[in-house]
């Protein structure tokens, strides 16, 4: 890239070098100011109609809106002086002369900026003694409810929906103030990235259906992770409470999703809540399941598979920690692990570049076969008569089912009974994606951290955990305190891991060294 | 002033002199009162020498703003290889405006000739005269004397005979006040709705579809014509002696409480008491006028004494405290409530605010609703304050001025005649409704 010089300016006194063309309102989030602002968003095109972000600008005669106006050299820019503060507190009350103040029943609040704003700079009552203009709140389709009193009319919806959604669905309708977002006739919120309109709302005017009168935003506990949902691997928070999973929404990651997640992901939270966990190691005994403790069910397991070729069975959405030890445990055994991908329609947003909710709805597959693993429509079909058949969280089908008198034994490793799975020898339960922590591979071979949001039932443990004393009991030295040194061994023993630390991850991941080849798929 | 009045001796005719002649009309009846001359001696010259000759003359935006229109035109850079386009600002919808409906109605090829001449002048091939839905007349016209200019060869793919294409189309309004402001006016020509852009990028770097771009009012382009027969100095010299910066003629449209409202045409500088009193004929029998609002409803109104002073040019409107605007002269009476009047305005722009900036979709209409509260007789004292301080908040903040085209009669109105609102807020009566005069 050519070094483009710098422009220099001033922001609150703070001096601050940025690319030529940069906003005020972005030059400024890197001197750390935040500039108060409702219709800007970096992933949608400038409106500059909230006028919330007026700042003043030395040698201007007005003050100028900081989202749609570019830095030049020398300028001195003013945020919080008199003037501006005055603006911003007009626009404030102006906002909320028609606002409902039904903060107590409203989903947005602790999380809404016309809150956040009007306690930070505005006015403390309100001139208005008029009526307030009611609307009757409105089913968008989708996951979306219009809740109209409550609009700020920032238009991020509608700017969405046309140039990210490239599905006009949304419009202002009406002019001054009985305007209000309207929906074309006959069209719904039921974009496969529609939901997305409820979080780029600043206010509480589109909230979810789903989780509508839930939980309150200040009950929420908040993690990083990744969205299982396909191979897309978007960033996400799992917002918990009460060790539930309540919601999902995108983390922004400019390598992947931007700031978007689709609708399917969103809806993931419903399996990361399921009930029928596996939550006891237990023993295929004479009468049944007998519940062990973990010494006796590992012992067990390694004794069933010593001397015998082990092939797993593995869900290319385990973890990279957990496949890899899964492939280390068939390995030594000289044997061999496979997966099937569940398949599912791509739906991409076409305003993002390289963003879709994938037809691969598995978060790992790239990974199982860095890792080792093959991609197979009907896995069983490369296991070896007299195997002992390891199924790690893998869901199987009923032709799979027919493949299993080849095994000699079956271990279940699984947060879940594997579907159409008759018997199982050895159960060993498991932590799912939100309850530990490890790394995952998305399909253009980015390596991505996810963090662990609550609790996981019963005795589960973490897979990686599960896997190394498996490995231990196999008399394998596998002796790993945290996920990060499962993550350590991956990284010295597999090539496509090298020079990838658990740290230089971060929270936004890192490509593996041939990811190359996978961003040519991408073309 | 046009049909069916006859024209008050102290006024200079150019623009209006056909209005009421139905010959003029036509393309014969305009080629035989020395129409098209202009365009055909325009064709043959440099675009860059005519803008030269525009900008030697004086000649400033029509529409309100005045910015000089040759300053304007050398803008657009010639030859850049861009698509350019000229749209002509027939939107005409500031109340107590009306010059341009006269102009298409009557004259329309003295449009045509001027879009033509500043089609070329700024290197478009096509422009767009755009007028508001309502003027169904207008419209007529202007399609008819487009059908008749097309068909004679005057415009289209070989405009005079020199080869060189000039397109002409009209497009209607749908009754939308905005559409007047330059940049609502291109959203609304694409087809998108018309919402004001954030400037920068100006027109003349990004337009109507994303190329440069020049929108000049109707007026403006009618007066192009007759600067390119005349010369430059012809127009120069229908000014003020000591302001060389208002030249030419300018039309007024008056209405309101005066005994002959209508369209004028007087030359810069023109003495407003004169004209108030003089040519438009005074107040009605039996009453006084007291306030003026001269250009158009968005600026400052003015009391008589102040409108006295005045003289009719661009600085001498702002040195009584108004603008010129438009020139859409609206006379208020004795006989009116103020606060009412005010409330009326309000209401209008509150109505056509385009709901993009907050401060105008939500302060225009509670501006309204206050002054209708005080016309109510529900007013309180501290409903002034927050009058003018929401006009504060209104002015100069948002994307476009219909914001502070409602602050300023409000703003301005309290400033100038308080005491009528403190009269509604006390129950006191302030105008007696007069009897009918006979």
């Amino acid at each position: 890239m050519a070094d483009t010089p710098l422009v220099n300016l001033t922001i609150e006194g703070r001096p601050v070098a940025v690319a030529p063309g940069t906003t005020i309102l972005e030059a400024a989030k890197t001197a750390g100011v935040l500039i108060p602002h409702y219709c800007y968003h970096p992933g949608l095109p400038v409106a500059g109609v909230c006028r919330m972000c007026l700042v003043e600008v030395e040698k201007f005669p007005k003050l100028a809106p900081s989202c749609a106006t570019a830095v030049a050299e020398g300028q001195v820019v003013h945020v919080h002086s008199e003037k501006a503060r005055e603006a911003r507190k007009g626009v404030l009350e102006m906002l909320l002369i028609n606002h409902p103040l039904d903060c107590p029943i409203c989903d947005q609040a602790g999380e809404c900026e016309l809150q956040d704003y009007t306690y930070q700079e505005g006015r403390k009552d309100s001139r208005y003694r008029e009526p307030k203009r009611f609307n009757a709140a409105e089913d968008f389709g989708g996951d979306v409810r219009y809740v109209q009193n409550r609009c700020i009319l920032c238009t991020r919806c509608v700017r969405f929906m046309d140039d990210v959604a490239h599905d006009t669905v949304l419009n202002v309708s009406e002019r001054g103030d009985r305007a209000f977002i309207g929906k074309f006739e006959g069209k719904d919120l039921t974009h496969a990235w529609a939901a997305n309109v409820v979080d780029l709302c600043p206010v509480g005017a589109l909230v979810s259906k789903d989780f509508l009168n839930k939980a309150r935003a200040w009950e929420l506990d908040r993690t990083a992770s990744v969205c299982t949902g396909c191979s897309q691997g978007c960033n996400i928070i799992v917002e918990t409470r009460d060790n539930t999973v309540m919601r999902l929404r995108p983390r922004s990651n400019e390598s992947v999703n931007q700031f978007f997640m689709c609708d399917h992901g969103r809806g993931d939270y419903r399996r990361l809540n399921r009930r029928d966990r596996i939550e006891v190691p237990s023993i295929l005994g004479a009468s049944g399941h007998v519940t062990v403790d973990w010494d006796v069910a590992l012992e067990a397991a390694a004794r069933v598979i010593k001397g015998k070729r082990v092939f797993v069975l593995a869900s290319p959405n385990l973890s990279n920690e957990a496949l890899h030890l899964l492939s280390r445990i068939a390995r030594r055994s000289g044997g061999a692990g496979a997966f099937r991908v569940p398949l599912g329609g791509e739906a991409p947003l076409p305003g993002a570049p390289d963003l879709a909710l994938r037809a691969d709805r598995a978060a790992n597959a790239t990974g199982a076969q860095l890792l080792g693993f093959t991609r197979h429509d009907a896995p069983l079909d490369l296991m070896q008569a007299g195997d002992a058949l390891i199924v790690a969280d893998h869901d199987l089908t009923e032709g799979d089912a027919a493949s299993l008198s080849k095994a000699a034994v079956t271990i279940v490793i699984g947060s879940a009974m594997p579907a159409n799975l008759p018997k199982a020898d050895i159960v060993l339960p498991i932590a799912n994606v939100v309850e530990e922590e490890g790394t995952l591979t998305n399909l253009r071979g980015r390596v991505q951290r996810f963090l662990q949001a609550k609790a996981a039932p019963g005795m589960a443990r973490p897979s990686w955990y599960v896997l190394a004393d498996l490995l231990g009991a196999l008399g394998e030295k596998a002796d790993y305190f945290v996920a990060g040194d499962a993550f350590g061994a991956l990284a010295a023993s597999e090539a496509a891991f090298a020079g990838l630390t658990y740290d230089s991850l971060g929270l936004r991941g890192l490509p593996v060294i041939d990811a190359a080849r996978f961003a040519e798929a991408a073309r | 002033m046009g049909y069916p009045h006859q024209p008050h001796p102290r006024e200079t005719l150019v623009l209006s002199k056909h209005f009421g002649d139905a010959e003029a009309r036509t393309l014969d009846g305009w080629k035989k009162r020395g129409g098209y001359k202009a365009l055909e001696m325009a064709l043959g010259m440099d675009p860059v020498a005519i803008q030269n000759v525009v900008k030697e003359s004086g000649l400033r935006g029509r529409g309100g703003a005045g910015f000089p229109t040759g300053l304007k035109w050398s803008f657009m850079k010639i030859g850049d290889g861009k698509p350019h386009y000229l749209c002509c600002n027939a939107d005409e919808s500031e109340p107590g405006t009306f010059k341009d409906r006269e102009i298409m109605r009557w004259t329309p090829h003295a449009l045509i000739e001027g879009v033509a001449i500043g089609a070329y002048a700024i290197g478009a091939e096509t422009a767009y005269i755009y007028i508001r839905g309502e003027f169904t007349e207008p419209i007529q016209r202007m399609e008819a004397a487009l059908a008749e200019a097309r068909a004679a060869g005057v415009i289209g793919k070989n405009a005079m005979g020199t080869g060189k294409t000039i397109d002409i189309w009209v497009h209607k309004g749908a009754g939308a006040y905005i559409c007047g402001e330059e940049t609502a006016l291109m959203n609304s020509i694409e087809g998108r709705r018309g919402n004001p852009r954030i400037k920068p990028p100006f027109p003349a770097v990004a337009g109507l579809f994303g190329k440069p771009t020049t929108i000049n009012n109707v007026e403006t382009l009618a007066a192009v014509p007759h600067i390119l027969n005349n010369g430059a100095d012809w127009y120069k010299k229908m000014s003020r002696p000591d302001n060389p910066k208002s030249t030419g003629t300018k039309l007024w449209s008056v209405c309101g409480n005066i005994a002959r409202p209508g369209n004028y045409e007087v030359e810069m500088g023109f003495p407003f008491g004169e004209f108030l009193h003089e040519v438009c004929g005074g107040a009605l029998p039996g009453r006084t006028i007291k306030a003026i609002i001269p250009g158009g409803s968005s600026v400052p109104i003015i009391t008589l004494e102040e409108a006295e002073r005045g003289v009719m040019d661009y600085e001498g409107m702002v040195s009584v405290g108004t603008m010129l605007g438009s020139a859409g002269c609206i006379v208020i009476d004795s006989a009116q409530s103020m606060p009412k009047q005010i409330a009326r305005l309000a209401r209008f722009y509150a109505h056509e605010s385009c709901a993009q900036c907050t401060q105008c979709r939500e302060g225009t209409a509670w501006t309204t609703k206050i002054l209708e509260r005080i016309v109510a007789g529900d007013g309180t004292a501290e409903d002034l304050d927050t009058l003018l301080d929401i006009g504060e908040s209104m002015t100069g903040k948002t994307i476009c001025v219909l914001s502070d085209s409602c602050a300023t009669p409000v703003s301005s109105g309290l400033q100038k005649f308080r005491h009528e609102f403190e009269a509604l807020i006390t129950r006191k009566t302030v105008h007696a409704v007069p009897t009918v005069v006979a």
